[in-house]
């Protein structure tokens, strides 16, 4: 009873903060600024979804015993996340990385020493 | 040899994390542990010549705990204000963004990689490029402070804090 009430929770706040992201990708003026959306609150949102699978099928995989298929899906879930939290800035680095090199500006920058040192 | 072993043992952990509850044997069936050996050995012997010799440094179980220390207390909460800040970010629509440049001074790629992670992952902040040879980091600001654009490279203080150190701890 309790566990299902974290898991709403969990879930509730995750799918907030995903929506929030993809308000944000609407609202913000280039691309750094919505890789920033992109990244930060997707990759929290990822985490308490997953704490929400997880704790569901921990809480079964313990009343089951230990050799329950229960185990597939916590494991699973977790390694799912490690990937995520490897996966997100990596690709968010190679995103701002390919567009500074093919010369979009930062939207509203008051400062670029990128475009200072490496023109 | 160490980096056959490990690899070898990296490899099978992680066959056997993708494949729990197939038997009986705790949480393994026979058949899932011996085919796992072996690709896990052929994985190793086809990786032994590319594995970078100087990584090995990072088998230390020292610098295992430190990088769980440095995960739960100085990151994880940091974490978790970079998403409530860009959450208020996209609802009020304030920003003054700008891309600067910081000298961590990290020597080795495994520093420079874990700390360029971290400053995606945290708050305001997002790694754009690197100078391969002086190792100096390009990031995006989200919310620009003026007293930290006054001498050259920026001081990394306002920007994140005491990684830097964290990861020369960690990986160097």
């Amino acid at each position: 009873m309790i566990l299902d009430i974290i898991t709403y929770i969990c879930i509730g706040i995750g799918c907030l903060l995903n929506l929030l992201a993809a308000i944000g990708l609407h609202r913000f003026p280039d691309v750094y600024t919505r890789l920033h959306a992109g990244t930060k609150c997707t990759t929290f949102g990822s985490i308490l979804l997953i704490a929400a699978v997880v704790i569901q099928s921990v809480s079964v995989w313990v009343a089951e015993g230990l050799s329950s298929p229960q185990s597939v899906l916590t494991l699973h879930a977790v390694i799912a996340l490690v990937v995520i939290l490897l996966t997100n800035p990596t690709s968010a680095h190679a995103i701002g990385r390919a567009a500074h090199r093919s010369g979009i500006k930062p939207a509203r920058a008051v400062v670029d020493d990128l475009e200072k040192e490496k023109p | 040899m160490i980096a056959f072993l490990a690899t070898a043992f990296g490899t099978f952990l992680l066959y056997l994390l993708l494949t729990t509850a197939s038997g009986p044997l705790f949480l393994w069936s026979k058949e899932e542990l011996i085919i796992g050996a072996i690709f896990a050995l052929i994985v190793a012997a086809i990786v032994r010549k590319i594995f970078p010799a100087e990584n090995l440094r990072l088998l230390n179980p020292k610098r295992w705990f430190l990088l769980l220390a440095y995960i739960i207390w100085p990151f994880f909460p940091a974490m978790a204000k970079a998403n409530i800040d860009v959450a208020y970010r996209v609802i009020t629509g304030r920003i003054n963004p700008g891309i600067v440049k910081i000298s961590p001074k990290l020597k080795t790629d495994a520093g420079l990689t874990m700390l360029a992670n971290s400053i995606t992952l945290t708050p305001g902040t997002l790694s754009v490029d690197v100078d391969e040879e002086t190792n100096d980091l390009y990031v995006h600001w989200i919310n620009v402070k003026e007293e930290a654009l006054e001498k050259m490279p920026r001081d990394y203080k306002y920007i994140c804090g005491e990684f830097p150190d964290w990861a020369r701890r960690v990986m160097e």
